[in-house]
């Protein structure tokens, strides 16, 4: 089977995405975001989240076989996100596709979703493959992880991640303390188009030496948006105005010199002249400019998938799954649940053993 | 219906344990796989429905019944997701049952007074169905609609109904319950789960102060 026909299932945070790949070609990308019931809690609520992706998986996989072109007879398997992510909010897309894979009688192949970010890039058809090694940066309101990929399949290495909140999380605290909606990404965006970012010398987490012994590679954001929020109420005591512009560009500026540095210094260290980038919070343009023009003067490669690609979803979980079946793996059991803190390494859950 | 020979109904439900079974459209039980552990769902579900499946032997499912809660809430969408999969796989109808009703079918084998069928709704409360007899259609005749009571209350509250505290259900009674609304063209519920609650969350005010 060298072009197998895979839908894939990803619910493990706000969107409840479908995907449909032949291979590595892509037939669909069908995204249902519950983000605008979250909105007016500010930030994502796991029961909003998990009762809105059992509302709207039917749909979905319909839309997606409909845009596909191809019947649920004329797959090879399914695939679905067994981690990591929220548990309640996983747990509907395992069900799900359980019921999928038994009723179709197709196999079905857990995978994790951070490789899974990493995998989206293997759909993007008009750039040459993707070459290993490589270092990936997977930025969302989820996950910050900093990763060695040395094979999608089979050896994937977690380097680093956030020790607090992930930066997606971050720029949503940030901007409600700047009385900004959420998503709080774009919005931070908006506000610090005509701001200064080097007006406020904003702390860059896990970058002192000391911290650099021992957290080389992971992050810290929750001092950074402590710092913000102690500048906003140091203006307000005052009674000056809060410049927002000029807060937002430079604690825009220290979420991205910390990513790009963190993830250009495991380049350097690891002789890896390669960078991919992953997550929802790679719709930053600020963040893709700094680490195009720093990675270009460090002499690394830089991959951005298209942005549909970087946010949450499906296709990516089923190029994962249809690169398992192109190596030889078998599917899964169907005895795995939702792990909402999978590590990196497993990046296929409950393998079958050979008979 | 179809009701030819050879047709089965499946049913699932995931309110307290995990239940599946396949019914013939008359009824009669064709095969049933279960697990009590009131967590673990969505390990075991795909496990029980080829069980399940299995040991039905041959005829074609043609609608799958649903079991709608009340119940924890992340195990109960684990159950519906399934059941609702399956049935976009075959291309056949979902049938969604408040899953009171299977335990209120499989209590009247025994129960001839008005009876109420207690789930456990956790966060010290339980849920709480009246039941007396079964209506025209053969489906059980509810008195006192679904409602959550704080589990010490709960005796006060039913004042003197016998009370039925239900741990595990029979998915075999649910599939019956979906045949009958089916064969007597009612719908017992719609299509949102029987949650009983928001979800917990609240709208933020202010930012709290860090100080400086
Ligand atoms: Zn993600």
């Amino acid at each position: 089977m060298s072009e197998p026909l895979v839908l894939g299932i990803e619910t493990s945070c706000d969107e409840t995405g479908i995907g449909i790949v032949r291979g590595r070609t892509l037939l669909s990308n069908t995204i249902a975001s519950s983000m605008d019931e979250h909105a007016r809690y500010g930030g994502v609520v796991p029961e909003v989240a998990a009762r809105a992706h059992l509302e709207a998986l039917q749909p979905a996989i319909d839309a997606a076989l409909a845009e596909a072109g191809v019947r649920l007879d004329d797959l090879d398997a399914v695939a679905v996100t067994s981690g990591p992510g929220l548990a309640g909010a996983l747990m509907v897309g395992v069900g799900a596709a359980k019921g999928l894979a038994v009723s179709i009688d197709k196999p079905l192949y857990a995978v994790n979703h951070l490789v899974g970010h990493i995998a989206a890039d293997i759909l993007t058809a008009d750039s040459a493959p993707l070459e290993y090694p490589t270092i990936a940066l997977l930025v969302s309101g989820g996950h910050t992880s900093l990763l060695h990929v040395r094979d999608l399949t089979t050896d994937v290495e977690l380097l680093g991640e956030t020790m607090d909140d992930a930066a997606g999380e971050a720029f949503d605290k940030v901007a409600r303390l700047l009385s900004l909606p959420y998503p709080g990404g774009p919005e931070i965006d908006r506000a610090a188009a005509d701001g200064d970012p080097d007006a406020i010398r904003f702390p860059r987490g896990l970058s002192r030496a000391s911290d650099l012994a021992k957290h080389r590679y992971d992050f810290s954001f929750s001092g950074l948006k402590t710092a913000v929020a102690r500048w906003v109420e140091r203006c307000e005591a005052d009674g000056v105005e809060v410049p927002v512009a000029d807060v937002a560009a430079s604690f825009r500026e220290a979420v991205v010199d910390v990513l790009v540095t963190k993830a250009l210094a495991a380049c350097a260290d690891l002789g890896v002249p390669r960078l991919l980038l992953g997550g929802g919070v790679i719709a930053n343009r600020r963040l893709r400019e700094v680490a195009l023009r720093r990675a270009a003067e460090a002499g690394v490669t830089v991959r951005i998938p298209p942005l549909s690609l970087c946010t949450d979803n499906g296709a990516m979980i089923a190029a994962l799954a249809a690169e398992l079946i192109s190596s030889g793996r078998r599917p899964s059991t169907l005895a795995f649940g939702a792990d909402s803190t999978l590590p990196v390494t497993e990046i296929q859950i409950a393998e079958a053993v050979p008979a | 219906m179809h009701g030819y020979p050879g047709d089965v109904i499946l049913a699932v439900d995931t309110s307290l344990g995990t239940a599946v079974a396949l019914i013939d459209a008359d009824g009669a039980r064709r095969a049933e796989a279960a697990a009590v552990d009131p967590l673990g769902h969505a390990e075991v579900i795909g496990d029980l429905l080829v069980e399940a499946l299995a040991d039905a032997g041959p005829g074609e499912v043609t609608h799958v019944v649903a079991g709608m809660g009340p119940g924890p809430f992340t195990g109960l969408r684990i159950g519906i997701a399934a059941a609702r999969a399956f049935a976009l796989g075959r291309d056949i109808p979902v049938v969604p049952v408040p899953s009171h009703l299977a335990a209120a079918l499989t209590a009247l084998e025994t129960e001839t007074q008005p009876f109420a069928i207690v789930t456990d709704a956790r966060r010290r409360e339980v849920a709480i169905t009246v039941f007396d007899g079964l209506d025209a259609d053969g489906i059980p005749h509810v008195v006192a609609e679904t409602v959550l009571v704080r589990a010490a209350d709960a005796d006060a509250h039913l004042e003197g109904v016998r009370r039925v505290d239900v741990a595990t259900l029979s998915a075999v009674d649910l599939a019956r319950v979906g045949a009958r609304a089916l064969a007597a063209g009612r719908v017992l519920t719609g299509d949102e789960p029987l949650y009983m609650r928001h979800p917990d969350v609240t709208v933020p005010g202010a930012p709290k102060k860090v100080g400086s």
